[in-house]
């Protein structure tokens, strides 16, 4: 096939054709490896991009952080990084800026804010809020 | 490494190597993708998975990319069941002849529907499957609503929800028939499991779904999704919806395995009024008018009549 797949309407498509995940064959097992050792294939969405879809952002505040990952089990969209246990951070190609990650964090002050999608993330840490007096809903 | 995944925390769960890719294109805090994390995240083993026509089929498969990194089958609206089931049943033909070697690990076969492809357009299909007693699981994101077509109501829809085909006005509250009790017909077909559940609760989740790939037969899961674009709540509110659901027994989380043995597996600490659960959903804001606050009160009536029934099924074991 000399075009790529990305470049083809889905009038040239072969009927019953397949997408691939992966290039080549895979020859390790998925559930054991991470995205970074992986080799996806282009038509893979992981190698989208809905980062656009923001208003506002999520900013991650390693500071008052405890790994607690209900950011991470409840991102609808694959966009918090967890590895060896620990929150890494937020995969701003995917993540679309809904706010649950926000909305679950359970430390005081919290750990993850919504800014507006311009603010750099620098000063969006120089505006964190103090620890709240109100106890936890 | 096969089987099921060994979560002890959250912390242990959120080890795991993802094979549901971002950039899909569901709406921004959609439950739908939370639910597919979980399942997906469950296990080590190789998937064979269908989608039902609807929002995680068509956002999951948008030409030219998609979102599973295991084998996942497009099919129809009807039938991501027979999908699945055909791919059990070839797998197991091959086995017999020697052509897929006792070397290579089973995989474990799981299909998706909405409520529409589970309640209503696919039910014939999937009877049929549980009838056959394949090696599958089965689940069915209940959004209580045809979300991807634009929000007509289902079999789902319970009374009171205004959806564009039963749309709430001067003349009419919306929705006016019962939920259909999928979950008790599933078990009537004779199924090993079958279980409710929703992506909040995690835990209780992950325990029926390892309960459910390591039963032999059908398995049928009920998973709760809340739906922001026809809920309509914001997309940050999409787990305190899902609490108030499961807290105030809209949707109350139990098994039933073998069709008798029926276990409810949350009991909420502090149940919290259905009325508290409506009013987070302006899909019902209309019933808060006084003249339709009488279905409220029904509906109340309604959850605490099946809570007790629940009970006592579980009490009797029949
Ligand atoms: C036989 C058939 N009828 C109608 C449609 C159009 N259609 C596509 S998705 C959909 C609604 C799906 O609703 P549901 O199964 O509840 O899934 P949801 O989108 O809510 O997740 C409809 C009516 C179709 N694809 N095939
Ligand atoms: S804002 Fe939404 S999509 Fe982005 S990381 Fe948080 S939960 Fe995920
Ligand atoms: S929810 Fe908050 S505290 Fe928990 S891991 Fe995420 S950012 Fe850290
Ligand atoms: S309409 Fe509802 S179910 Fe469909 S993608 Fe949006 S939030 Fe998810
Ligand atoms: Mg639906």
């Amino acid at each position: 096939m000399s075009k790529s797949i990305k470049d083809m309407g889905w009038d040239e498509l072969v009927q019953g054709a397949a997408l691939f995940s992966f290039e080549g064959d895979v020859d390790y097992e998925m559930s054991q490896v991470q995205p970074e050792d992986r080799n996806y294939a282009e038509t893979n969405s992981r190698n989208a991009y809905v980062g656009d879809w923001r208003v506002e952002k999520p900013v991650f505040n390693k500071d008052f952080c405890i790994d607690c990952q209900f950011c991470w089990i409840f991102c609808p969209d694959t966009s918090i990084i967890a590895r060896d246990k620990k929150m890494i951070g937020v995969d701003m190609d995917h993540c679309k800026g809904c706010g649950i990650c926000v909305e679950v964090c359970p430390t005081n002050p919290k750990s993850l804010l919504m800014f507006n999608e311009n603010t750099d993330n620098e000063e969006a840490l120089t505006q964190w809020p103090e620890k709240s007096e109100e106890k936890g809903e | 490494m096969s089987g099921n995944k060994v979560i002890k925390n959250l912390k242990s769960f959120s080890t795991a190597a993802e094979r549901f890719e971002g950039s899909h294109v569901l709406c921004p805090g959609c439950a739908h993708s939370i639910i597919v994390r979980e399942i997906l995240n469950a296990t080590n083993d190789n998937l064979v998975v269908s989608a039902s026509t609807g929002c995680l089929e068509v956002c999951t498969a948008i030409y030219p990319h998609t979102s599973w990194d295991c084998s996942w089958i497009h099919i129809g609206f009807e039938n991501s069941s027979t999908a699945v089931a055909g791919a059990e049943a070839m797998n197991k033909a091959l086995r017999k002849k020697g052509r897929i070697g006792a070397d290579v690990p089973e995989p474990k076969f799981v299909a998706f529907g909405g409520d529409g492809a589970t309640y209503d357009i696919g039910f014939q299909w999937l009877s049929g499957c549980f009838e056959r007693g394949h090696d599958m699981m089965y689940v069915c994101l209940d959004n209580e609503v045809y979300a991807n077509t634009g929000g007509q109501r289902s079999s789902a829809t319970p009374i009171g929800a205004s959806a564009t085909t039963s749309p709430a006005g001067s003349t009419s509250y919306g929705e006016k028939q019962n939920k259909k009790d999928i979950i008790q017909i599933m078990a009537a077909h004779g199924s090993p499991y079958v279980a409710q559940v929703a992506p909040n609760k995690w835990k209780d989740m992950i325990k029926k779904i390892h309960r459910g790939f390591d039963t032999k037969g059908p398995v049928y899961i009920n998973a709760m999704s809340a739906c922001t674009t026809e809920w309509k709540f914001a997309p940050h509110e999409t787990i305190e919806v899902s609490d108030l659901a499961t807290d105030s027994l809209v949707f109350p989380l139990y098994e039933i395995i073998d069709g008798t043995e029926l276990n409810i597996t949350y009991r909420p600490k502090n149940i919290v009024p259905v009325r508290d659960y409506l009013g987070a959903q302006p899909r019902f804001k209309h019933l808060f008018k006084p003249e339709y606050e009488y279905l409220i009160k029904e509906w109340q009536e309604r959850v605490d009549a099946y809570w007790e029934y629940l009970q006592r099924r579980e009490e009797a074991r029949v």
